[in-house]
């Protein structure tokens, strides 16, 4: 499965190195960074929208989150990648905005990651 | 008969009689006078009814000599020399004649129509000095009744400057108060003022707050799956360590990796502490001392926190940030925690602009705000710039007065701007420059000089 994470916090990535770091020398899944939502839109163009899974920061500065979701939801990519958002502002009116643009899932800061973990094995 | 040396008597009496009136007003010597007017009229009485003329004569001889001496005596308080002057020469005629007359009776009828002549000539000289004394007395007269006005004048102004002085007391004493109750309201306004400063601090805290939260969050989060994932990778080196097949490889790089972890909790924990340190600084008041600060990271972590304080209260909001730090900028002195206020004020501003505008004419509008630096020959510029509401040609004026703000009644306490255009001017030396086009930008260009 390949994931893309989209975060402007850098660290993001190590932290998902390691929390995935059995499933990633499995094989299991395989992780793709971008730390911004125009950043994740070429990561999909260039690599043919290879990400069966994005996990998307609502927050960052630039594009939104939610506007990424709009974006590659709008996008006609076949299949349709799984969108799951992630936000520190975990309140109705961004969940419902997250769903109605086509979000799949909403996970709120901090990441529970042995929830996130049992969503990804449902996919 | 001796008429003449009576009149002449009488004429003396009645006038020392009006000179003591004149000089003192009183009539204590008048007494005297009446006493001594009827003496003359005894005198010439007893003359004529008894023809003691041949003694007589001698009595009114010495009388006016007496008068005469009086009068030289008091010449000066009573102003008789001119009268004197007067019958002088009649008085010595008089006195001639009559011991002429005695001593030697031949001669004295020889003489007599000499005589006679000088005693019509001492009349006239007589009278003739009393017209010129009287002038003299019209013109002391006229020169006293001057003076008495004159007198009455001084008094009158004496008391005019008088009532002048008290009036002056008293305006003294009025504005004195009125300077006082001056001072007092001014007090009163420094003291408001303070306490509005502090109430804008506080206002910006609370815009603040959400932003803090928000950012805290953020490293926390770090600090605890780090360790929660290095807990785990320690097991897993443990597990390694038992296996009969050591992968010392796999060893190392978890052993790496475990370091790295440590290094990122260390500074995530770091970066919450430069929160909670900043968010101190900026709650306290000044400490009016210049500090080495790095402008571009100042400049970032308030833009940031008023990002994400404005985003926590309006989830609907987001705008585009354009940020160009000029790494030539570096270490600046500044008043760390009101450079940041001001930062933190112009970015508020910004972003409530450009969101008002995001509200009137969404299609196709892009909000978006600039923050940039750069490191000029001698001084440092930061620009402030975003694409909302701009301000129009008729407020620029006006922005930097205290309490003036466009905001609803409660949003705003109209002291942002005020402030900070104090803190840049006055704090810093430097210069705050709008430049705006109302429906377009607006621009905030803040210069300090760069030490």
């Amino acid at each position: 499965m390949k994931i893309l994470a989209v975060d402007d916090e850098l660290d993001m990535q190590p932290l998902f190195e390691q929390r995935f770091r059995k499933e990633i020398r499995s094989g299991q899944v395989q992780f793709a960074f971008a730390s911004s939502g125009e950043q994740a839109l070429k990561y999909m163009e260039a690599n043919d929208h290879e990400a069966v899974l994005i996990l998307s920061d609502i927050n960052m500065p630039g594009m939104s989150g939610l506007e990424l979701l709009e974006k590659i939801k709008n996008n006609v990519y076949v299949p349709p990648p799984v969108v799951i958002m992630i936000t520190a502002y975990a309140d109705a009116e961004n969940h419902q905005t997250a769903m109605k643009l086509g979000a799949d899932d909403f996970l709120t800061k901090p990441i529970d990651f042995a929830l996130l973990k049992q969503k990804l094995n449902l996919i | 008969m001796s008429i003449a040396p009576f009149l002449v008597s009488l004429f003396l009496l009645g006038y020392l009689d009006k000179q003591f009136k004149k000089i003192s007003g009183a009539t204590a010597s008048s007494a005297v006078l009446r006493w001594l007017l009827l003496g003359c009229v005894v005198l010439l009485c007893v003359e004529v009814i008894f023809s003691a003329d041949s003694f007589t004569r001698w009595i009114w001889d010495a009388a006016l000599i007496l008068l005469a001496v009086f009068m030289y005596l008091r010449a000066d308080s009573l102003h008789t020399r001119t009268v004197l002057s007067g019958v002088a020469p009649f008085i010595t005629l008089t006195l001639f004649s009559d011991v002429l007359e005695i001593t030697s009776a031949d001669n004295y009828r020889l003489w007599d129509d000499y005589i006679e002549t000088a005693f019509f000539f001492s009349f006239l000289w007589m009278g003739a000095m009393w017209i010129s004394h009287n002038k003299q007395q019209k013109a002391l007269e006229k020169d006293r009744i001057r003076r008495d006005f004159e007198e009455a004048e001084n008094k009158a102004i004496a008391q005019r400057k008088e009532q002048l002085e008290i009036m002056v007391n008293e305006r003294t004493q009025e504005l004195l108060a009125q300077k006082e109750s001056l001072q007092k309201a001014l007090e009163d306004l420094s003291l408001t003022q303070n306490q509005l400063i502090q109430q804008e601090k506080l206002a910006s805290l609370g815009e603040l707050t959400a932003g803090i939260a928000h950012e805290i969050q953020n490293p926390l989060n770090f600090v605890n799956n780090f360790s929660e994932v290095s807990a785990e990778l320690v097991d897993e080196l443990r597990e390694e360590q038992q296996k009969e097949l050591r992968n010392l490889d796999n060893e190392n790089q978890i052993m790496e990796m475990l370091k790295d972890n440590l290094g990122k909790i260390r500074h995530h924990g770091k970066r919450a502490d430069g929160i909670v340190k900043g968010m101190l600084q900026h709650s306290r008041t000044s400490s009016g001392k210049m500090e080495s600060v790095d402008l571009n990271a100042l400049a970032d972590e308030y833009l940031r926190l008023s990002y994400h304080g404005l985003r926590a209260r309006d989830k609907s909001f987001n705008a585009t940030i354009i940020t160009d730090f000029d790494p030539g900028v570096g270490s600046v002195n500044v008043l760390p925690q009101d450079m940041g206020r001001v930062i933190l004020n112009l970015l508020t501003n910004a972003f409530y602009s450009v969101n008002q505008q995001l509200k009137t004419q969404p299609a196709g509008y892009e909000p978006t705000v600039w923050v940039s630096t750069k490191k000029l020959p001698r001084q440092v510029q930061i620009i402030i710039k975003d694409n909302g509401l701009g301000i129009p040609a008729k407020m620029i004026d006006k922005i930097y007065q205290p309490f003036f703000t466009t905001k609803p009644t409660g949003e705003g306490t109209g002291l942002g701007l005020s402030l900070s255009y104090d803190i840049i001017t006055k704090g810093h030396s430097g210069e705050m420059i709008l430049k705006s086009k109302e429906g377009e930008f607006a621009e905030f260009r803040i210069l300090i000089p760069a030490v």
